[in-house]
């Protein structure tokens, strides 16, 4: 399938400092994929990259079709109506879909009179995406959109972002550092360290793909690909890549997402990307 | 109908636990032959989660023969689990009952039990007995 989002060769910097370096990825059309890093890796540069807010200073990216961005700092005017802001939202876009708009806040229960600085964050949260697909976008890109929510909102703004999914051709990119959130959600990983890519790829493979293996010290992991290692006196504890190895004192089982992510961001030299064979720099 | 839900710490796949409900209510006679199973929205509205996760397991139940996707209508059952009889299921419990007072007697914890069973579930997978 082609790609909804591409980026080539990618490299952004600010002043002197490179904040993304030589990346490539792809997220094909229709996957949910979660962006994941530190804070500072470059996460919001490459979302304002594909959605051309900033322009980069190597390389390329392409959405295809339409692409809506919603920015981590929800970008609404509390002093005005739910009702004002739609107004708004038909004013600033060509593309716009007021009766989804009205029915999806209406299905949400969220009164169209009220002035958005008297709504929960939940709900803050609800009408910035809504406005974001009323522009009915090809590519959604959501800058943290669960950041600052209680549990129950995150699952609804979640609920909500995936019926949407489900309802139409719809890819959505969206950041988080917190990876819990994203397990359920989203079935493509691309995880950026300090302006690199590290992972880029879809996540059930690469669950597949990676072992957790423990054993004590010195049993042989040949012909597996290490990411990383630690060691607890004399047992150790690993995230390889590859089939399991021969020595049979190796307890190995399939790694959680939360442990494959951190597995890389431990070892930033480490990669696993298309077109990659080996792991380590 | 059936009504999915998720043990998010269990470690098994969202779209295998999907795929074990569905199975599990057919044994159980919850879902019988003609029943719809619900739409990918219908779950990813109550359960949040990736609508390709309800897809997959769709496909994986569509490739066992269990249901069967009509174009534009859902996806329905197509045919219950015949598994064992219950006469058969009472015998065999009966004998898994005795095994477990058995290695009680051998000093065997719950969890030494589970242990076991489970490696030897995992051998008889291995050599395609179960």
């Amino acid at each position: 399938m082609s790609p909804a989002l591409e980026a080539t060769g990618l490299g952004v910097r600010f002043r002197r400092t490179w904040v993304l370096r030589d990346c490539s990825l792809s997220v094909p059309t229709g996957r949910v994929a979660a962006l994941v890093g530190p804070n500072g890796a470059g996460k919001t540069t490459i979302m304002h990259t594909a959605v051309g807010l900033l322009r980069p200073a190597l390389g390329s990216v392409r959405v295809a079709g339409e692409a809506a961005f919603v920015a981590q700092d929800k970008p609404l005017y509390d002093s005005f109506t739910v009702a004002e802001m739609l107004a708004f939202g038909r004013r600033m876009n060509t593309r716009w879909d007021d009766t989804a708009a009205a029915g999806r806040l209406a299905g949400l229960g969220i009164p169209l009179e009220r002035k958005v600085g008297g709504l929960s964050g939940g709900q803050q949260a609800q009408v910035a995406v809504t406005l974001a697909l009323a522009c009915r976008p090809d590519l959604l890109v959501l800058d943290e959109p669960l950041a600052n929510l209680d549990p129950l909102a995150r699952h609804d703004v979640m609920r909500s972002i995936m019926a949407e999914v489900a309802g139409r051709e719809l890819t959505v990119l969206l950041s988080s550092h917190v990876v819990s959130d994203l397990e359920e959600t989203c079935d493509w990983l691309i995880v950026l360290n300090g302006g690199r890519l590290q992972v880029s790829g879809d996540i059930e493979e690469l669950l597949d793909g990676h072992l957790v293996l423990t054993g004590p010290d010195g049993a042989s992991a040949a012909g597996t690909q290490v990411v990383g290692a630690s060691r607890t006196g004399r047992q150790v504890s690993m995230l390889v890549r590859g089939a399991p190895p021969l020595d049979p004192r190796w307890q190995a089982r399939r790694p959680g997402l939360e442990e494959l992510v951190m597995g890389y961001l431990r070892s930033p030299e480490s990669a696993a990307l298309p077109g990659l064979t080996g792991v380590g720099a | 109908m059936i009504e999915f839900n998720l043990d998010r710490g269990s470690g098994v796949s969202t779209y295998l636990q999907l795929v074990h409900q569905v199975r599990q209510a057919l044994r159980l006679g919850t879902l019988r032959p003609g029943d719809q199973l619900p739409t990918a929205r219908e779950v990813v509205e109550s359960l949040a989660i990736n609508p390709n996760t309800v897809l997959k397991a769709y496909r994986e139940l569509e490739r066992e023969g269990l249901v069967e996707g009509r174009p534009g209508m859902g996806t329905f059952v197509r045919q219950g689990i015949a598994g064992a009889t219950l006469a058969e299921h009472t015998r065999l419990r009966r004998g898994l009952e005795a095994w477990v007072r058995d290695a009680r007697v051998a000093g065997l914890d719950q969890e030494d039990l589970r242990a076991l069973f489970n490696v030897v579930l995992a051998d008889a997978a291995k050599e395609g007995v179960a």
